[in-house]
This record gives C-alpha cells, sequence and structure tokens, in this order.
C-alpha cells in the first residue's frame, strides 16, 4: 500500500500523559491551603447557620425559590432587585479584571472552584496512594488488589466529597436540616434530587477526571484573562536569564556545583531538577515562559525555592515579576506597578458600582409599589361625561411582618378614587398584590389633568409612605 | 480518547486512481459510533412507551398498560367521566388542565360559599377574581364586549362605565350572564314622518347635550310622549330608560347604538339618531351562558365584572 505523507498527528488528539503531582511545602502552598481552608469552612457550614426569622425558615442564608425571596442575614432580596445581581455580576467582573491586570490570573491559581476541588482530590489521592512516584508505580502495577483498594478508594472518596458538595449546594435552596433528612429519607422533591445527581456526577467529572483540562479547553475566563496581562503585570515568571545563562541550564555534576563554577562555565542557575514541572497542576513547563495552561498558582515559585535553599543558591528564580523588569537589563526586585490607566480604571469601575450597589441596598423601601394602567380602553366616559381611568397597583411587603397598606392620590380630589371596599388591603410578610384603582374625574378637571401621584401608606410606622407618579387620559 | 491510535495511521480503502488518488477509509470515532448504537435502542424503548409508527388510518399506541394516562373529562352534559388510554399529548393536556382546576377549586368554592358583597371586601380573594376573571372573560365576553370590556358602538355595550342597561346589581349581572339578553326597538320608518323622525333625532340629541335644533326639539319631546310614537313605553317618561326591559336611558352622554362620538359633524351626528330611530334595532342579542360556564364560574365571572369592571352604579 503506498504510503502518502503520514497524517500529522493532532495536539488535541494526542493522547494525555496522566499528570501526577508531587506535593510541595512554602508560602504559596501555605496560602493556597488557608484560602481552601476559609473557602470550604463558609460554603459547607453557610446552610447550616441560624438565624431569627418570622416570615421563614431560620437559616442564615437561604435561597427560597419556592418564596421568591432570597435570604441573606438580615437582607432579603426579591424578584424586583434583580438589579443588584447585574451590578454584582459587573463588580465580579471588574474585580476580576482588577486583579489579572495587577497580579495576573490570581482567581485561577488560588480562589476558583476548579482549582479547590481539585487540589482537595490530589490531595485525597496523595493520602491513599502516597506521594507522586508511589503514585506512578501504582498506576504501571498490573490490576490487582491493592490497585483496586488504593484507586477505588481514592475515587469513591472523591464521589463521596462531591456528593456533599451537591447536597450542600441543593441545602442553600431549602431549609438545610429538614432538607437533607428528607433527601436521605426519599422524601425530597424530584428537582432535589436531579440537582444533587448532576452536581455530583459534575463536580467528580470536573475536579476528579478532566481535572486540568477544564483550564485548557474549557474555560473561557482562563482565555481571556491573557487579553488583561500588560508588560507590568505580576505573573509567575522563571529568569531565563538568571536560569539559562549564556550556555543553557544544566544538572549539578561534579565541576560545576557551586554558582562560581557554573557562571564561569556560563551556566545558570537552573539546575534542571525538574521539580518545578512536576508539582504543577496542569504539567507546565514553566520555563518555557508564560502559557496560557498557566493558571498562577506559585507551586513551582514553592518548589524551585526549596530547591534553591538546598544547593544554597539565591531565591527567586521562578518568581511573581513583571515581563517589563525580567527583559530589563537591570532587572530591580519586583515589585506592584499600579500607577497605570487600565488598573486605575478598573479600580474606578469597581468603586463606583460597589458604590451604586451599596447605596442602592441601603435606601431601598420596605414597601414595592408599582402601577399600571389598564391600557384597553386608556379611558371611559361615564353617564355624567365624567371620565375614567383605571389602574393595576401591585403592592410588594419586604418586610417580614404582615402590613396594612392604605392607598390614597395627591395632585386630584381624594374622592375621585373608587376601591370598592377596600379602604384597607393586608399584604402578608413577603408577599405581593395587586388591587384595582379607578379614578373618575369630571370632566373640566380632567382634561386638566395629565398628571397625579399615588400614595401607599403602611401601617408599620418605621416604612415611609410611597409615592407613585400616574397619568390621568381623557379625550382632550 | 482511545480512538486517538487511530487518528494517527491512515487507513484507505486501498484503490488507487491516478496512482496518487486515494480514498480514506478511517474508522469513526468510538464516542460517536456509541451514541449512534445508543439513539438505536432509545428509539425501540420510545416505540414501546409512546405513539410511534402511522398505520394506514391508525397509528402503534405503544405496549398497551405500560404507559397509560388516566384524565377527567366532562360531557356535554355536565357528567364527570374518568378515562384512561395511552400516553397521548391531548391526554397530557387534560391532565394538566384536571390538575389546575384541583388547584383553583378551593378558591372557587371560597368564592361559591359567600355571599357577592363579601367577596370583593377580601383582596386577596378579589385578585384571584381578578386573574382568573379576566381569563373567562377573554375566553367568552371579548369577543363582543372587546377585550377590555370597552364595548362597540353599534354592536355591544361598555361594561367598565357605570351605565347598566339591564341593571348593574350582582343580581342583575348575573341574571345577565345566566339567561343573556335580547334588545330590541321596532323602527319607525313606516309608524313615523321623516320631519317627525328628524324632531325626535334633535330632542335625543338635547337631552345628551350635543348640538341641536331646539325647535324641532321641542316638537320631538311632545312627540316622545304621544301615542304617535310612544317612545315613552320603553325609554320612560323621563328617557332614562327602563332596567327591566333593557331600554337605554337617552339623557346620559353613553351611546350603544348611534355613533354619536364618532361623528365630526352636527349633521352627522343627526343622520347617526335618525337611523336608529327609522330602523330600529334587532341586534342586541347576548347568549345565555348557563350551560357553557357553570355556577361558580357564571358566580366569580359576575364579581369580576361587577367588581373589576364597572358594576354597582
Amino acid at each position: 500500500m503506498p504510503q502518502t505523507g503520514a497524517a500529522k498527528p493532532s495536539s488535541l488528539l494526542h493522547k494525555q500523559i496522566p499528570i501526577v503531582t508531587r506535593s510541595v511545602k512554602g508560602k504559596f502552598r501555605n496560602f493556597k491551603t488557608a484560602v481552601m481552608v476559609v473557602a470550604y469552612s463558609i460554603y459547607f457550614l453557610l446552610p447550616w447557620m441560624p438565624w431569627q426569622r418570622n416570615s421563614a425558615a431560620d437559616q442564615a442564608v437561604m435561597f427560597d425559590l419556592e418564596s421568591r425571596r432570597f435570604f441573606i442575614f438580615d437582607l432579603i432580596v426579591y424578584p424586583q432587585d434583580i438589579f443588584w445581581l447585574a451590578m454584582l455580576l459587573f463588580i465580579a467582573a471588574a474585580l476580576l479584571f482588577f486583579t489579572t491586570g495587577l497580579i495576573g490570573r490570581a482567581w485561577c491559581g488560588y480562589f476558583c472552584f476548579q482549582t479547590l476541588w481539585s487540589d482537595l482530590f490530589i490531595f485525597i489521592e496523595r493520602m491513599i496512594q502516597g506521594e507522586r512516584p508511589a503514585r506512578l508505580r501504582l498506576m504501571k502495577q498490573p490490576l490487582g488488589a491493592e490497585k483496586i483498594l488504593k484507586i477505588g478508594g481514592s475515587h469513591a472518596l472523591m464521589i463521596l466529597v462531591s456528593l456533599w458538595t451537591a447536597v450542600t449546594f441543593a441545602a442553600y435552596f431549602s431549609y438545610a436540616p429538614d432538607f437533607v433528612i428528607a433527601l436521605f429519607t426519599g422524601h425530597a422533591v424530584e428537582a432535589a434530587y436531579i440537582t444533587v445527581g448532576v452536581l455530583t456526577l459534575t463536580t467528580y467529572f470536573a475536579a476528579g477526571v478532566i481535572r486540568e483540562h477544564v483550564c485548557t479547553l474549557a474555560c473561557p475566563y482562563a482565555r481571556f484573562q491573557g487579553v488583561m496581562y500588560e508588560a507590568d503585570t505580576l505573573a509567575v515568571s522563571y529568569d531565563s536569564k538568571r536560569g539559562e545563562g549564556l550556555k543553557g541550564r544544566t544538572l549539578p555534576i561534579i565541576g560545576l556545583k557551586t554558582r562560581d563554577e557554573r557562571q564561569e562555565k556560563g551556566h545558570g542557575d537552573c539546575i534542571d531538577c525538574g521539580f518545578c514541572v512536576q508539582v504543577c497542576p496542569t504539567g507546565i513547563d514553566i520555563r518555557d515562559g508564560l502559557q496560557y495552561q498557566c493558571i498562577s498558582c506559585g507551586l513551582c515559585i514553592d518548589a524551585c525555592n526549596n530547591i534553591m535553599d538546598s544547593v544554597g543558591y539565591p531565591r527567586g528564580l521562578i518568581r511573581y515579576d513583571s515581563e517589563k523588569n525580567l527583559s530589563s537589563d537591570q532587572p530591580k526586585p519586583a515589585r506592584l506597578e499600579w500607577k497605570r490607566v487600565k488598573v486605575i480604571g478598573y479600580a474606578t469601575a469597581l468603586l463606583i458600582a460597589a458604590g451604586i450597589l451599596l447605596y442602592n441596598i441601603g435606601t431601598r423601601n420596605d414597601t414595592d409599589v408599582s402601577v399600571q394602567q389598564v391600557r384597553q380602553p386608556l379611558f371611559i366616559m361615564l353617564s355624567d361625561g365624567s371620565y375614567r381611568n383605571r389602574y393595576q397597583v401591585h403592592i410588594v411587603n419586604k418586610t417580614e411582618l404582615d402590613a396594612r397598606y392604605q392607598l390614597s392620590v395627591r395632585g386630584i380630589p381624594a374622592s375621585s378614587l373608587d376601591l370598592g371596599s377596600l379602604k384597607e388591603v393586608r399584604v402578608r410578610a413577603g408577599k405581593s398584590l395587586i388591587m384595582n384603582a379607578k379614578v373618575d374625574l369630571e370632566r373640566t378637571i380632567a382634561q386638566q389633568t395629565e398628571k397625579f401621584e399615588f400614595v401607599v401608606t403602611s401601617s408599620n410606622p418605621d416604612t415611609a409612605p410611597v409615592v407613585v407618579p400616574a397619568n390621568f387620559n381623557s379625550q382632550r | 480518547m482511545s480512538q486517538d491510535n487511530n487518528t494517527n495511521t491512515t487507513n484507505t480503502t486501498g484503490h488507487v486512481w491516478d496512482n496518487d488518488l486515494q480514498e480514506l477509509d478511517n474508522p469513526l470515532p468510538r464516542w460517536w459510533i456509541w451514541g449512534f448504537y445508543i439513539t438505536f435502542v432509545f428509539t425501540i424503548v420510545y416505540w414501546l412507551f409512546y405513539p410511534a409508527w402511522p398505520i394506514g388510518d391508525n397509528y402503534t399506541k405503544g405496549v398497551p398498560g405500560l404507559n397509560s394516562i388516566t384524565y377527567t373529562a366532562t360531557q356535554p352534559n355536565g357528567e364527570q367521566v374518568e378515562k384512561t388510554t395511552h400516553w397521548n399529548m391531548r391526554s397530557k393536556f387534560m391532565v394538566e388542565m384536571n390538575e389546575l382546576q384541583e388547584a383553583q377549586k378551593k378558591w372557587f368554592d371560597k368564592v361559591a360559599a359567600m355571599p357577592f358583597e363579601d367577596v370583593q371586601k377580601d383582596a386577596e380573594l378579589m385578585q384571584f377574581v381578578n386573574s382568573v376573571g379576566k381569563t373567562m372573560f377573554t375566553d367568552n365576553c371579548a369577543p363582543c364586549h372587546q377585550q377590555g370590556a370597552q364595548g362597540k358602538i353599534g354592536f355591544s355595550p361598555n361594561l367598565a362605565d357605570d351605565h347598566w342597561q339591564y341593571g348593574g346589581t350582582y343580581q342583575n349581572i348575573e341574571e345577565t350572564i345566566v339567561a343573556g339578553r335580547n334588545g330590541y326597538m321596532p323602527p319607525f320608518k313606516e309608524v313615523l314622518q321623516d320631519e317627525q323622525i328628524t324632531q325626535l333625532a334633535n330632542y335625543v340629541l338635547e337631552m345628551s347635550g350635543e348640538p341641536h335644533d331646539a325647535e324641532a326639539s321641542k316638537a320631538g319631546a311632545a312627540l316622545f310622549r304621544s301615542e304617535t310614537a310612544a317612545c315613552y313605553y320603553c325609554h320612560g317618561e323621563n328617557a332614562q330608560g327602563k332596567i327591566q326591559m333593557g331600554s337605554a336611558n337617552l339623557t346620559d352622554k353613553i351611546w350603544l347604538w348611534a355613533d354619536i362620538p364618532g361623528s365630526k359633524t352636527d349633521a352627522a351626528k343627526l343622520a347617526e339618531v335618525k337611523r336608529v330611530i327609522t330602523g330600529g334595532l334587532n341586534r342586541g342579542v347576548m347568549p345565555a351562558w348557563s350551560g357553557r360556564l357553570s355556577p361558580a364560574q357564571i358566580k366569580l365571572l359576575t364579581v369580576y365584572v361587577h367588581d373589576s369592571l364597572g358594576g354597582g352604579k
């Protein structure tokens, strides 16, 4: 069979060598562990925090979809406050841009859930299967009791953690103690089982099976964060000038052990131990320069510093530094360069958005009123020639107590408002009510009236009256 | 990713044209081929559970009893019948309608058990009346009375204003919905001269405060109460209409048959009124709803028309 130019294997389809990371000690590892402990404590414990409430379950943070209210400590968020979500998303985006512009992909390396859960699952693997060499040995081993037990055991534990992650997530949406009991006794709603099932599978799959592929192949943030890098941005970098010297890196063989010997022969400080590659959770070699796969977790810095300490060279062959500083003739100690238009711009946007959100949350009225005019027909002529307009008044009680509301008008005679026999309406805590209002105006007044106001007064003395403008239509 | 090995070598069918032209024969990716097989399995399972193959006028209905559906249907005579059938969209719709009716039942029952006057005092109940009433009104009443109940001059009365030809109390409105109405006015073209009709028309315009000829109106007023025209028989001595027979109040600003608001000139207004007197009308027919809506639905609709629209005056 004649062979034509054999198809070049696609790098996308090329079989990946599984990444088995070595553990490392150092300040970045400690920081990552600290973030993990804090983040997990918040995530897993928050649904269990009690909080005194009048109109709902005593749970500090509960996203109650059934009553369409989100309880966040003393703040109750209603569907009408959807604007807050938009602001929150904008703030999150601005914060991401700001930090990335300043110190690179800090989000990816230390805070992202993918990183946190992968880190935890790698920790589980290390606890059960041992350090990197032991895990590699286990992988090559033929199938046997030890392999099944260790690998199966670690995956079983991962699935358990995934399950509890999913249960915790679902617990945010209903009263946690009741929910967990109902879930495991088969009494929870269908949606709960679907949520828990899907989240267990996706958590296990993303953090336990495909891991770094989420960052390199699936995550859009990973890709577009590269756009926010500038020459001044601090990034995890290998000092290639120092590491390679004139003739490149080399092993510390006899005659090349001390720095002086190496510099004399033109070799750099990198002793090519490969430790930085072994600890990398995405399996890259930082010495090849900045790469899109780098999640900026700093573990290679810890690894290299440990090696530098052991061979007695100065630390910082791999460090947080800017591209500009690294390529300059006289590199200075790395420092945060924040006086840049982009960084200051992001910071300003962040402050403005946060200010608007906080102001809006702080000044929200406990009574939300919207008035919708019945537009079909816009106005009705009555038998005595006067005009009638009809309105639907939507009152939302955002407090935790039932309240009574009175509706009145301002700018037109009080007697023109017809509410049937509803002098006062009761709106339950956290609920809303739509009531009909008819406004009849005499012909001459009607023709002069274009605008007036509805005033809704609450029986709760702490709640300010709400004034809503309305239009009056008539044949002019 | 076990299929990756296959992409590294080139498989061909072995045929070569022009010495170098070959036909590639790489196997399909394994994930794709398995997905394809799974669709076969899915299809067969689907046939067992759901209607699938058309056969002549009929079709396969799945394995009997495997996926049946039960719903309650109301027969034309009002009898409730429970039906069980193979799964199909129409039955699924009926099941959902049953669930909806079940959910609304407690509210309907509450309205049915209350006197009319008490319903409107309950703001939460009124909210239910508003939303369900609007749907019922749209389904049943809006074709004539229009979506916003504003009616149409020359066709159907406005239900959002304060004038009620047949009375605006709860009882009147309920009676109207249950039994329907049949409005009628005889034509006067055989009885009266054209001049007399002009005089009457001027009088009718005067009573509503419209431009008119004062002299003709005076003659019209006399004619109105004479035995020749005998308008007062139906419209009453004071021309304010009679609720018992649904005759129009001629003294107010509301027009149902003569399109005065739509007439630009005085002559056109006069012509409109003359047209009604001359030709009479026999189109004021509203059908009865007693057989089509349940008593509870009619009661709710009555409250909607009375309180959400323009009743009560």
